[in-house]
Parts: structure tokens; sequence; C-alpha cells
């Protein structure tokens, strides 16, 4: 089991409001992650459903019982902390026994479990170093596997890749997503980088300023976002907005046209400009168009395409690819 | 890019810091040699430096005349029982200073320092007052309790600065790991903090050996440490320099060794914090 919900959750610190009241349902077993700008509130969430901070006020209840007031320890929860949090002065082995030891559990079964998570996270040959003898990755590798040893109901994830260089981000992240499919355990885990949200989460919640702005599938969001805010941070490149007579035209405030649904021609199209910089990467090329209007966008086309600095170039939106907002930046 | 250093102010810069160090170590260096002369000697005038016939009659003297290890044991449990003790209440408020702090925290420690600035002479005599119906004049009990608090606001101030530098992800995690307050102090944070608690504790037990103003005034003999034997070669019967010199080089011997082999450490815990 690894249900949480949170029933009007508000925290402030002093006399700021950081969460003003979250609403929210996590089932057990999904994989959540908790997306937004830096600020907007999602490590506090995170802390608050963990214990490490005390709600104002509201409701959290894990597994059907109201723990708002539980000690951290007593919520059966797991967190991996951005810095990993690993005890400097104990080896491998005692970093991940620590919580059975605090347990009171029996010392075969401990080294039962230690053996058990070393070998699900390729530890095994580094049990007796101390973290401080260990790559990035396996520190935070080892982090993981103090979570799992516990055997939690949910494991909370606080931007734990964020230390890591981009190429071992990457693996890491295939690594926690392989790991929530095996252990089949709820995951929340808190990004700011939405392409993290995107290829792990069963569900993406989007926070801004301590409100949530949407919560839906990776697609739904991106292919359905509530609004203007949603559109532009979820997607990468972000979405290109146009207003004035583009948007007019359509009935909207604001038009939001994703950099991949533009369709780009030499000749004719319905915006016209010229490209600023165009980034050949070989699978994609990204050009940083200025339209005739004034207008920033990024446009991006699969594989390699003959254009450069100083060209005139068309660009036209796909049929139905084209996201209409009102002047109060909701989706119409 | 570095800056240059000519050899010449090189060679000026090593002898002025030689000679400051020589002028600092020259009262002590005078004092040891001063133990191993005859009390003739000691006051010749012009003073002999070297060239004196050297001997250990004092040491051997001073050694007769009052119980030395009587008053070095007592030394060494008044210093190490009072920093002890100090660590026992310090630990705790460091961690809730540097962890947990309120909005007055930083005025607590101020306060706190501050009492390390009022004249120790102003609460003498209620202080005796208070020793002498509890019973606590010359007792071991009695000045290691005083040493302990008036070194507290040290200990206090030392850990709570090396507490600081630890991450307080890390003890979050212990928490999440199910760590009580007691598992999180006891199993994390000392030994982590484990080479600021130790100069602390080095630093502590110098300053309590040192201590002369409170054990000259609340012991006499059965309490008495070095600093109290060195006091009693001064009076009444005029003043014995060359024994006096062999008893301060007998009471100071342990902590100079001591001192000698953990500077490293004691630099480290003094600096500590100041440079990242």
């Amino acid at each position: 089991m690894g249900s949480i919900t949170l029933e009007q959750v508000r925290k402030n610190f002093g006399d700021v409001e950081v969460i003003p009241g979250v609403d929210l349902e996590i089932n057990d077993g999904e994989f959540v992650v908790f997306v937004g700008p830096s600020g907007c509130g999602k490590s506090t969430l995170l802390r608050l459903i963990a214990g490490l901070e005390d709600v104002t006020s509201g409701r959290i209840v894990i597994d059907g019982q109201d723990m708002t007031q539980a000690a951290p320890a007593r919520r059966k929860l797991a967190m991996v902390f951005q810095s990993y949090a690993l005890y400097p002065h104990m080896s491998v082995r005692k970093n991940i026994a620590f919580p059975l030891k605090m347990a009171g559990m029996a010392a075969e079964e401990q080294e039962r479990r230690v053996q058990h998570a070393a070998g699900i996270l390729n530890l095994t040959d580094y049990l007796d170093r101390r973290p401080g003898q260990l790559s990035g990755g396996q520190r935070q590798r080892v982090a993981i596997g103090r979570a799992i040893v516990r055997e939690p109901s949910a494991f909370l994830f606080d931007e734990p890749l964020s230390n890591l260089d981009a190429a071992l981000r990457v693996n890491m992240r295939v690594e926690i997503s392989e790991l929530h499919k095996k252990l089949a355990t709820t995951m929340v885990y808190v990004t700011h980088d939405q392409v993290e949200a995107m290829t792990m989460a069963d569900k993406i919640v989007v926070l801004r300023a301590g409100h949530i702005e949407q919560v839906g599938s990776p697609l739904e969001l991106y292919r359905s976002p509530r609004n203007r805010f949603v559109a532009g941070f979820i997607g990468s490149p972000n979405m290109n907005f146009l207003e004035g007579a583009a948007a007019a035209g359509l009935g909207a405030h604001a038009i939001g046209v994703r950099p991949e649904h533009f369709a780009m021609s030499t000749t004719e199209g319905a915006f016209s400009g010229t490209v600023g910089v165009a980034e050949h990467l070989g699978s994609d090329t990204f050009l940083h168009v200025d339209l005739d209007d004034g207008t920033h966008v990024v446009a991006r086309a699969a594989g390699e395409v003959p254009v450069h600095h100083g060209d005139r170039i068309h660009l036209t939106p796909q049929e139905g690819r084209v996201y209409r907002f009102d002047q109060q930046g909701l989706a119409l | 890019m570095a800056r240059k250093i000519s050899n010449t102010s090189r060679w000026g810069f090593t002898i002025l810091a030689w000679g400051v160090a020589l002028l600092i170590f020259f009262p002590i260096l005078w004092t040891i040699l001063t133990s191993f002369k005859s009390e003739a000697d000691a006051i010749a005038s012009p003073p002999k430096f070297l060239f004196f016939d050297w001997t250990t009659q004092n040491y051997a003297e001073v050694q007769s005349r009052s119980p030395y290890f009587r008053h070095f044991m007592n030394s060494v449990i008044i210093s190490v029982g009072s920093t002890l003790l100090g660590l026992l209440i310090a630990v705790p408020a460091a961690w809730s200073m540097a962890f947990q702090p309120a909005r007055r925290t930083k005025d607590l420690l101020m306060w706190m320092l501050s009492t390390k600035m009022m004249p120790a002479a102003g609460v003498l005599i209620p202080m005796y007052l208070l020793f002498r119906s509890w019973g606590l004049l010359d007792t071991r009990l009695g000045i290691t309790v005083v040493l302990m608090l008036i070194n507290l606001p040290i200990i206090v101030w030392m850990l709570y600065t090396y507490f600081r530098e630890i991450p307080s992800e890390i003890l979050e995690a212990a928490r999440m790991d199910g760590a009580s307050l007691k598992n999180e102090i006891v199993h994390v944070l000392t030994p982590m903090a484990v080479p600021g608690i130790a100069s602390t504790l080095l630093l502590n037990v110098i300053l309590a050996w040192n201590e002369a103003f409170w054990t000259l005034n609340l012991t006499t003999s059965r309490a008495a440490p070095l600093t109290t034997f060195i006091a009693s070669y001064s009076s009444p019967e005029g003043l014995f320099y060359a024994k006096l010199s062999a008893a301060s080089t007998m009471a100071i011997a342990p902590i100079l060794i001591l001192g000698w082999f953990s500077q490293k450490q004691l630099v480290r815990g003094l600096t500590f914090g100041a440079v990242k």
C-alpha cells in the first residue's frame, strides 16, 4: 500500500504563505512528479508529506491513516535527498543498514536486506567503502539503497539527479524508472526539469506559487494544457506564444504553437520572418526566427534542414495544433 | 598572480617571526632554566643564562615538600571532568541552536559570550558564600562545576560553529530513517563532529588546567590543583625563585606536552569555519 491524500494542506513560514491550500490524491503504485520553477513550493510540499515540516493546517492521510502530526519515521516513507545526505562516517553497508538498525532489526536480517538492496543497485562491491570514496552516481544509489531496505509504502525523491552530470542523469533517470517498475511502490518525485517529469511520471503535478496548476499524465499536459503557464512549462523547447492580429484572427488573446508543430517553407506560410540562429543537432534543427511583427519564435524540424542565419523563412502551424488562451491565460 | 617576495625580505620576515616567537616563549624558557639553578644563581645579577651549575635539587625538594602527584591528579580530574561535564550540556545546547534556531538564538549566544567579559571578582563573594553554605569549599566536585560553568559559553560557541557546518539534510535523513533525537545526536551528529569536539575538548582542558582565579579562591589543599601548588611557593616565607620555577615547570609540563602534540588539531579547531 502507498496511497497519499492531501486535504487542504497549507504551509506558512512566518507571515509568508508558501502553500495556500493543496488538495491532491496520489494512488498506490503511482509515479507522481511535482514539477515547477524554483520557489514554487514543490520541495516544501514533499517535506510536508515526509513530516520534515509541520503543516499550518489541513490533513495528510497516508494509507487511510491521518499522519498530519506523525513523526517522519512513523509515516513509513523513505526519502532520497538532493545532496544524497549519506552518513560520511559510515561504510556503505552501515549507511544502508542504518534505518534497519534504528528499527531494532536482527543483525542477520539487516545483512540479508542490505545484500538484497546492494544486488538490485549494483553496489555489492562497494559495501565496505565510505561515501567519500564513491562517485556521484554510486552515492545516489546508496541513498536509494537506504530507502529500499526499509520497504517503505512510498519513496520521496527531492531533486535526486540535479547534482549529477548530464550523461549520468539520463542513466539514473532510466534506473529509477526501472526500479519503480520492479518494486511497484508509490514514488513522489520533485524536479524542476520538465524532461525528467515527462519521461518518468505516471502523473505530473504542475505547481506555481504553491498552487497546483494542473494534474495529469505527461501527454495530457502536453496535449491539453489548462493554461498558458502549463503550456509554457511542459515541452522542450518551450511553446511559442503569439499575440495581436494572429491571435485575434482565431478569437483569442494569445495563441500558442509548439516548436515541433510548425511546418517550414522557404516560399510561403502563415508567418514570415528571418532566421536569427540555426542550431543543427543532426537529429533535429532548431531555428530561432524573428517574425516580421517582431515576435521571436523557435521552430523545430526533424533531421537536417539547410537553413542558415539571415535566411528568410515561412512558418505555418499544423492543423489542430494551435492552443488558444484568453486574457487571463486560461485555455479556450 | 602570486605576489613576488624578494629573498631579502623573506629572510627579514623569517628573522622577525623567530624573534617574536622567542620573545613570547622567553618567560617560559627562563622559568625552565631557573628551575635548574641554585637559589643563589636564580637571583644573581647580572643574570646567568646558560653557564651556571645545573642542578635538579629544586625538583627533589619541591617533591618532598608538597604532594605534587595529588595536585597533578586534581588538575587532571578538574580539567577533564569540567570539560566532559561541559560537553554533556553543550552538545544538546549547540544542537538546538544550530538546527532548531529560534528568533532569539543569536542574542542568546551573544549573551552567553558576554558572561565571559564580566570580571570574575564581581561574583567572588556570592560564589564563596554559596560554596561555604553548600559545603563545596575545597572539593573537586565544587571546583569542577565552577570551571565547567565558566567555560561553558566557549564550549557551546565552538560546538555551535562546528554543528553549523554539518548539512541539516543528513540529520533529516536520520529522522526519516527512524532515529530518535538521542540516536540522531549519538549516531550521526557526534561522530561527524568528532574533529570539532576533539579540539573543543583539548582547548577546554587547557583553559581549565590554567585557570587560577577560582582554583586559588575556592580550593586550599584537598582539591587544590597545580595552580594552587605553584602559588604556595610564592609566600609567605619570601620568594624562592628556583623552587618556584621548578614547581611552575612541573605544573605546565603536562599541558605543554599535550598542546605540542595536538597543535594541528587546535589550530584547525580555532580557525574552523573561517575558510571554506
